[in-house]
């Protein structure tokens, strides 16, 4: 239904032309800091959006613009259809899976909070045992340490060694028949590593646990096959992969989610209301209380269809280059350390430097319009089992080239001379 | 010279590279915690009172140039000076850095610490400037706090 912008109609079979990627993006011809060429190294924070995207929300509120779910009127059946042909989108992308669901929400974080307290709230009692790593992001950690507070049950913490890989042996024996839920990462926003989530959800599912992946880092980078993964849940940021702010997903097996208690009460999660009794809708519904972020699903839907017709293998090829390049690169610069060296990599490169902060690189880089993190990202316990308070982080997305990486590492070189 | 690059005067590159008045202290006064928790950056100053004066003060942690050259040079300016001149001290530096980058600096108040003036056009980093400061106005105070002092 939802038409693509000619501009970012690309046919799949061509090869991956990134000068041709980038003029998709609007925001990329923009000078920052005085006329320097914008390079956009922050994509674990947020992604740029492509003009389709934009397009697709400007033309809802142009257009389309009434609620969902409700109106018998024209506009209203349409928001509807639209609406719900952006969740088609979204499982596809994920690699649609029979008896599974997708929900909207707010973030990934809402989405990882939605399952703690849902799943919390129906499966976790005193005694038991929620485990995840040592590298999650505060979204994956705290609203585990809340669920655990709220029913006496206990955290525990996968170790990770000094390349920034999880230690799987510590994994399994931490694993054990007391264990409700893993909750664990696809990729980490702080190190780059890739976790072996396929083996998790196995052993997980051995074990009588359940599990949730965190795919905030993993869906903008990589295909995202379900069936491969295995996961019960699976979560995913809308801003991180290329469409609006405002807006997550979480991918759960339909049978888990039926089983779990509503999140948040209000309008379209019932199916009737008296004064007695509520009876709840059906999944999704009744996970998506009150008017949804509409025009965000549906700019996210749209998202979700430029990657699929980019071709998720050829970005993952793509910035598997940009990894693979940028890691050589940084090496040369002499006092620079790379804070994970997993073997298995995407996204970001985290790294310090012996003679300058990581708040002063990033703000001397910006002065050339490069923009970089710097700080503790979200993660503190990876920063403290480094023994570092904040690492600069160079993050990359589908449009990023080998040439801004080489103008990252000049701007290196003169933060270097300005600090060494 | 663009924008950033002022903001790191000689001064601040010194005191980065070259801290004043950095480590522990044996049996202090007063000792404060500073936190950034915006970048995770930690300081702990020392203090020791004769009297009315501030006899010797000290800090340690980890922070970027600005917030180490700012605790730096605050301990250069603070030690075997008054309570009163060390709050007058943290109130000019204060002012100025909430002030607008435009505004003019009072210099006979602020000394060597109008420095610090660039810092006023990248507002994420005034709190790197700030931290040593606003920890040095809770030792000045009676009571001490039982968190750390943030810049939040």
């Amino acid at each position: 239904m939802a038409v693509t912008a000619p501009h970012c109609d690309l046919t799949p079979a061509a090869p991956y032309d990134v000068d041709r990627v980038r003029r998709d993006f609007p925001i990329l011809s923009r000078t920052v800091r005085n006329g320097k060429k914008l390079v956009y190294l922050d994509n674990a924070a947020t992604s740029q959006k492509p003009q389709c995207v934009i397009d697709a929300i400007s033309r809802y509120y142009s257009e389309d613009n009434a609620n969902v779910h409700r109106g018998v009127h024209y506009l209203s059946q349409r928001a509807t259809d639209l609406y719900e042909d952006a969740r088609h989108k979204i499982n596809s992308f994920l690699g649609t899976m029979v008896g599974c669901e997708t929900i909207f929400t707010r973030g990934a974080t809402e989405a990882i909070n939605l399952v703690a307290h849902g799943f919390g709230k129906g499966f976790v009692n005193a005694g038991d045992e929620v485990l995840i790593s040592h590298m999650e992001h505060h979204s994956n950690i705290v609203p585990w340490q809340m669920l655990c507070e709220a029913r006496g049950a206990t955290l525990r913490v996968v170790p990770i060694n000094d390349d920034g890989e999880l230690i799987m042996e510590e994994f399994d024996r931490l694993l054990n028949e007391r264990t409700k839920m893993v909750s664990v990462t696809h990729v980490s926003n702080a190190l780059g590593t890739v976790n072996p989530v396929a083996e998790i959800c196995r052993k997980a599912r051995e074990a009588g646990a359940r599990v949730l992946i965190d795919g905030a880092q993993s869906a903008p980078h990589a295909p995202i096959d379900m069936k491969a993964i295995g996961a019960d849940f699976f979560v995913a940021a809308g801003h991180k992969m290329y469409g609006p702010t405002g807006v997550g997903v979480l991918y759960g097996r339909a049978e888990l989610l039926d089983r779990m208690p509503p999140w948040q009460g209000g309008g379209d999660m019932i199916l009737s209301v008296t004064f007695e009794k509520t009876t709840y809708a059906h999944i999704p519904a009744r996970f998506e209380a009150g008017t949804p972020p509409i025009a965000e699903v549906i700019g996210l839907g749209e998202a979700a269809d430029y990657l699929t017709k980019l071709g998720m293998d050829k970005v993952a090829q793509h910035e598997h280059d940009l990894m693979v390049y940028g890691t050589e690169q940084l090496k040369q610069v002499p006092g620079l350390t790379i804070i994970g060296n997993a073997k298995e990599k995407a996204g970001a490169i985290s790294f310090t430097m012996d003679c300058a902060h990581p708040h002063d690189i990033g703000q001397l880089l910006d002065d050339e319009g490069i923009a970089v993190r710097a700080g503790h990202h979200c993660a503190q316990p990876v920063m403290r089992r480094y023994g570092v308070a904040a690492t600069a982080r160079a993050s990359f997305g589908l449009y990023n080239t080998r040439a801004e990486i080489d103008a990252l590492v000049a701007g290196l070189f003169r933060v270097r001379e300005m600090f060494a | 010279m663009s924008e950033a690059r002022a903001m790191y005067e000689q001064v601040i590159l010194d005191h980065n590279k070259n801290p004043r008045n950095f480590g522990p202290m044996a049996e202090p006064d007063r000792v404060v915690d500073g936190f950034n928790p915006l970048c995770g950056d930690t300081l702990k100053i020392y203090l020791k009172f004769d009297g009315d004066l501030v006899s010797d003060i000290k800090f340690e942690g980890q922070g970027c140039a600005i917030s180490k050259s700012s605790a730096s040079l605050m301990t250069t300016l603070v030690k075997g000076r008054t309570r009163a001149d060390a709050q007058a001290l943290f109130d000019a530096f204060h002012h100025m850095l909430k002030t607008d980058h435009t505004a003019p600096v009072d210099e006979a108040a602020l000394g060597k610490l109008k420095v610090f003036a660039g810092v006023r056009e990248f507002p994420v980093r005034v709190k790197c400037a700030t931290l040593a400061w606003h920890a040095l106005d809770s030792a000045l105070k009676e009571e001490l706090p039982e968190e750390p002092v943030t810049t939040e």
